[in-house]
């Protein structure tokens, strides 16, 4: 049985040892932030973090999480409540379709907790493993620097939230 | 946001969901002509929008004894933000807060059949139908409190839900509602809101889907738990054609966790009660398969030629004056690949037959026309088959969201009782979705000694666009079974909207100018609609012939389209985007940069956009960057402008990548490019790193729909803009970054 910490709190896994994270929080926690996108750890879709890391859910075998702590979306907040990262997505309004966006949200996360001023390299260097077909980039940026201007407790007025 | 119907389950709640409708108001026929989104091309009563096939009011909107209302469209939220959108058409002439409207989105159970969301018709069929509809319906509640109170009508004044007049008259929309009241047909004119008094149309109201999607809500059909639901996967061909030889699925079969294979002829399906099992029973599946296989692909190092070699039906679709010129000053032959939809998400859908129904949750874009091909798949009649729509990733056309409906409802009626969920994995999706066809088009211009355009010629050779349901033929699962459907016969879109051929009219004035559609019958590669459709390489080859003509005769690309333009609306947007870009005081770029310009009215029907961008390539890799992009857009009245920029925004960014990066990979037997290393799209570090919209307000205009207005303008501004970098016109898609060293390389520069 393999144990681990998923958004707080403690769960016991039934699943095989080889089954990817993606299949076991997807399946057995009913989980629906990580999206199944290539199985291939090739277009971001499933990005959860372990440790604070963000890994590709679909190529990491749950076997390799024991006793480890796994974060996703669902752990940064609501739609009643979200999180700085959530809400700055919303405010921007920083997404299309939105089946990346989960894992867009979990990269800008990890960046910003370990770089809170990151500048626009660092932001583009942190999303390059995920992908979007929409082209909401723009907006996927500039959500995450308004995210960074939250978290050092310096938000931005902003145009879209003034209309809004 | 879209909550999935898991209710409906059960029978009583279908009753209950949709019983009462169906007896309150007919749905309209299944008359489908060949137009893009299914519509009649001629109207029937001369009734605004989609009103003209479904014309009952309780069709679109009704009331509920609370006051609150519920909308029903035909169309679907394909991440486009249609669903708020409509919300706010309804909600402004309602006179009803947004927070007390709900909208049902396309199911043959509920919603009037408005055929395809696509052609980016959706706010121009659906928003005008639910925008009179609705003035209609506040009118009618107006009168009706009028002829309770004796007051006169022209005293009442309709606000948040309520009738007031004089005396502290007040009567809520709950009631005056009655079961027969909004049972009318709609008439030919309703009392519109003056754009002046807008208060929720024009407005950025922010997107009722995006917080759940950003928090982990149930916001996709890939989210939907059903009670016993199962997994099913499918074994697909590893080629176009390949026939099934041998197979013995007996090993499969005793896995622990799989419930069935399932086959019929070369249709293979695999079932098991947890997705990961159901994955691992689909990938021995595949290994115990032999297959014989036929296919015949073009040689993929010249599809150009490949294409122009293959028989034509040819249409002249434009032809005045004498544009045969003795002398050409130009003559290009340009091209696309094929190009891959390239969904996120892989197709999804959940199939549950129950007794002698069948329901299909799945993220088609027609749910009426996938309805009757699964009909016809599963010899089922119609009214036995429901769809329901539900999201999936974004589509951007036809991808693989109505073979994998089938595929479910094949697979669910094999296990009947139990709601199956079938996704295509990564290389399914990049190899068995109708891809955006491969395309040529030759444009010869001569210019005359005025220094404008004195003969044009424009032949473009593609094959289908709209190879949509209806016919079952359509669907992969009717193709493999043991009893196969015959292919669909192949659509060719008429003019004035075009398939293959859209956009290929120019939109300048040219006095001598003739345009023939050569279209393919036959399909190379399996291919339907992608954004755009034609209109891409069409206004790529248009505008990079203006550009260089312009070069030719020594004038600005702006000025030499200007003199060339009579549409008062296309030099708005020409010369809006030049003023934003500061295009005729750009300085002189560094070494290795380059301006580019381009206009296109998409269809020359809808949106008006002008797109302005600079690039920045480095001449050693050929890696290209672009440093800023101005765009100007004119999208008639204007619903939500932050979902027009959003809209534009990403046409430029998803244009950006089909222009740089993308082509279909293949070899003689099969398609090669299955997964994202193999099929680059952009990412983050080639985002353009500024992209600034602007909207030219039109109140009042009609709607013009956005999806598909920036493709054509971005892909061409950046051929020019490599074009003013390296001297050099490139001409076969993808400008690719060996393409642009070559181009980077190779001396003399024109400039």
């Amino acid at each position: 049985m393999i144990t681990f910490t998923v958004n707080g709190t403690r769960r016991t896994i039934a699943a095989a040892p080889d089954t990817p994270l993606l299949y076991v929080l997807r399946g057995e926690l009913e989980l629906n932030g990580a999206k199944f996108g290539c199985g291939l750890g090739q277009c971001g879709a499933c990005t959860v973090l372990v440790d604070g890391e963000p890994v590709f859910s679909c190529i990491t075998p749950v076997m390799l999480l024991d006793e480890r702590t796994v974060r996703t979306i669902e752990g940064l907040g609501s739609a009643d409540a979200p999180g700085p990262v959530q809400a700055a997505f919303i405010a921007e309004q920083a997404a299309q379709c939105g089946y990346c966006i989960a894992g867009m949200v979990m990269r800008a996360q990890a960046l910003l907790e370990r770089d809170g001023d990151p500048d626009d390299d660092a932001i583009l260097a942190a999303l390059e493993p995920s992908l979007c077909r929409c082209g909401t980039h723009v907006r996927i940026v500039r959500a995450v620097k308004r995210a960074a201007r939250t978290m050092a407790g310096k938000p931005m007025a902003g145009k879209v939230e003034a209309v809004r | 946001m879209t909550k999935p119907t898991i209710h409906a389950l059960s029978r009583r709640a279908v009753l209950r969901g949709t019983g009462a409708l169906i007896l309150a108001f007919s749905l309209s026929g299944r008359a489908f002509a060949q137009t893009e989104t299914g519509a009649s091309a001629t109207p029937l009563r001369g009734l605004p929008g989609s009103l003209d096939a479904t014309p009952r009011l309780d069709a679109w909107i009704r009331i509920a004894p609370d006051g609150n209302a519920t909308i029903f469209t035909g169309k679907a939220e394909l991440g486009q933000g249609i669903r708020t959108a409509l919300l706010q058409v309804a909600a402004e002439e309602l006179k009803l807060p947004l927070s007390r409207l709900d909208l049902i989105t396309a199911d043959t159970g509920r919603t009037p059949n408005e055929g395809y969301t696509a052609a980016s018709h959706s706010v121009q069929d659906s928003g005008t139908a639910i925008r009179n509809a609705a003035a209609q319906v506040r009118e009618i509640l107006i009168g009706e409190a009028a002829r309770r109170s004796g007051v006169s009508r022209a005293d009442l004044t309709a606000r948040d839900g309520v009738v007031t007049g004089p005396a502290g008259l007040s009567l809520g929309y709950g009631e005056l509602v009655s079961d027969t009241l909004l049972h009318v047909d709609a008439a030919p004119t309703s009392t519109l809101t003056d754009p002046r008094d807008f208060t929720v149309m024009d407005r950025p109201v922010p997107r009722v889907d995006i917080p759940a999607k950003v928090t982990g809500g149930a916001a996709y059909v890939q989210d939907m738990r059903l009670p016993g639901m199962v997994h099913g996967r499918i074994v697909r061909p590893p080629s176009y054609g390949a026939r099934l030889v041998a197979l013995d699925a007996g090993p499969v079969e005793a896995m622990p966790g799989v419930l069935k294979v399932v086959r019929d002829g070369a249709f293979l399906g695999v079932i098991a009660e947890q997705e990961w099992t159901a994955i691992k029973a689909m990938r021995w599946l595949a290994t115990l398969a032999r297959w014989e296989e036929t296919a015949q692909l073009p040689d993929e190092a010249r599809l150009p030629e490949a294409l122009m070699a293959l028989p034509t039906r040819d249409t002249t679709i434009l032809d005045v004056g004498q544009p045969d010129a003795p002398a050409f000053t130009l003559d290009t032959l340009f091209s696309r690949p094929y190009l891959a939809h390239g969904s996120i998400g892989p197709s999804c859908a959940i199939a549950y037959l129950e007794g002698d129904a069948m329901t299909v949750w799945t993220h088609t874009q027609g749910v009426y026309p996938l309805r009757d091909a699964l009909a016809g798949l599963l010899a089922m009649p119609p009214e036995k088959v429901r769809c329901i729509h539900a999201e999936g990733a974004g589509c951007y056309g036809q991808n693989g969201a109505d073979d994998a409906g089938a595929d479910a409802a094949m697979l669910a009626r094999a296990l009947p009782g139990r709601p199956v969920r079938v996704q295509w994995m990564r290389e399914q999706e990049h190899a068995w979705e109708p891809f955006g066809p491969g395309m040529v088009a030759r444009v010869r211009a001569a210019l005359g000694p005025d220094g404008a355009i004195s003969a044009w010629q424009h032949d473009v050779w593609s094959q289908s666009h709209m190879m949509r349901p209806g016919p079952p033929g359509t669907l992969l699962a009717a193709r493999d079974k043991a009893e196969p459907f015959p292919p669909a016969p192949p659509v060719d879109l008429p003019m004035p909207e075009g398939g293959g051929d859209r956009n290929a009219v120019p939109l300048y004035v040219l006095p001598n100018a003739r345009a023939v559609n050569h279209f393919l019958p036959e399909m190379p590669l399996r291919g339907s609609s992608m954004r755009s459709l034609g209109g891409y390489l069409n206004v790529f080859a248009i505008e990079s012939t203006m550009d260089e003509l312009a070069r030719r005769a020594g004038q600005d690309p702006v000025a030499f389209r200007m003199r060339h333009l009579q549409d008062e609306r296309a030099k708005a947007v020409i010369t809006t985007a030049a003023e934003r870009f500061d295009w005729k005081d750009r300085p002189k770029p560094p070494a290795g940069g380059g301006y580019g310009f381009a206009f296109a009215r998409y269809k020359n029907l809808e949106a008006y956009c002008a797109i302005a961008l600079e690039v920045a390539i480095d001449a050693d890799t050929g890696r290209l960057l672009v440093t800023r992009v101005a765009a100007a857009v004119d999208t008639g009245q204007v619903v939500n402008p932050d979902g027009v920029r959003n809209q534009i925004e990403g046409g430029i960014v998803q244009a950006t990548s089909w222009t740089l990066f993308e082509g279909v990979r293949f070899d003689r037997r099969r398609i090669t490019s299955v997964d994202w290393a193999a099929y680059p799209i952009l990412r983050f570090s080639r985002v353009p790193r500024a992209v600034e919209v602007h909207i030219i307000p039109r109140p009042g205009l009609p709607f013009l729909g956005a999806g598909e207005a920036a493709q054509g303008p971005m892909g061409a501004a950046l051929g020019n803009a490599i074009r003013d970098a390296s001297g050099q016109r490139l001409a076969t898609l993808p400008l690719d970054a060996s393409r642009i060293r070559h181009a980077m390389m190779d001396p003399p520069p024109l400039r």
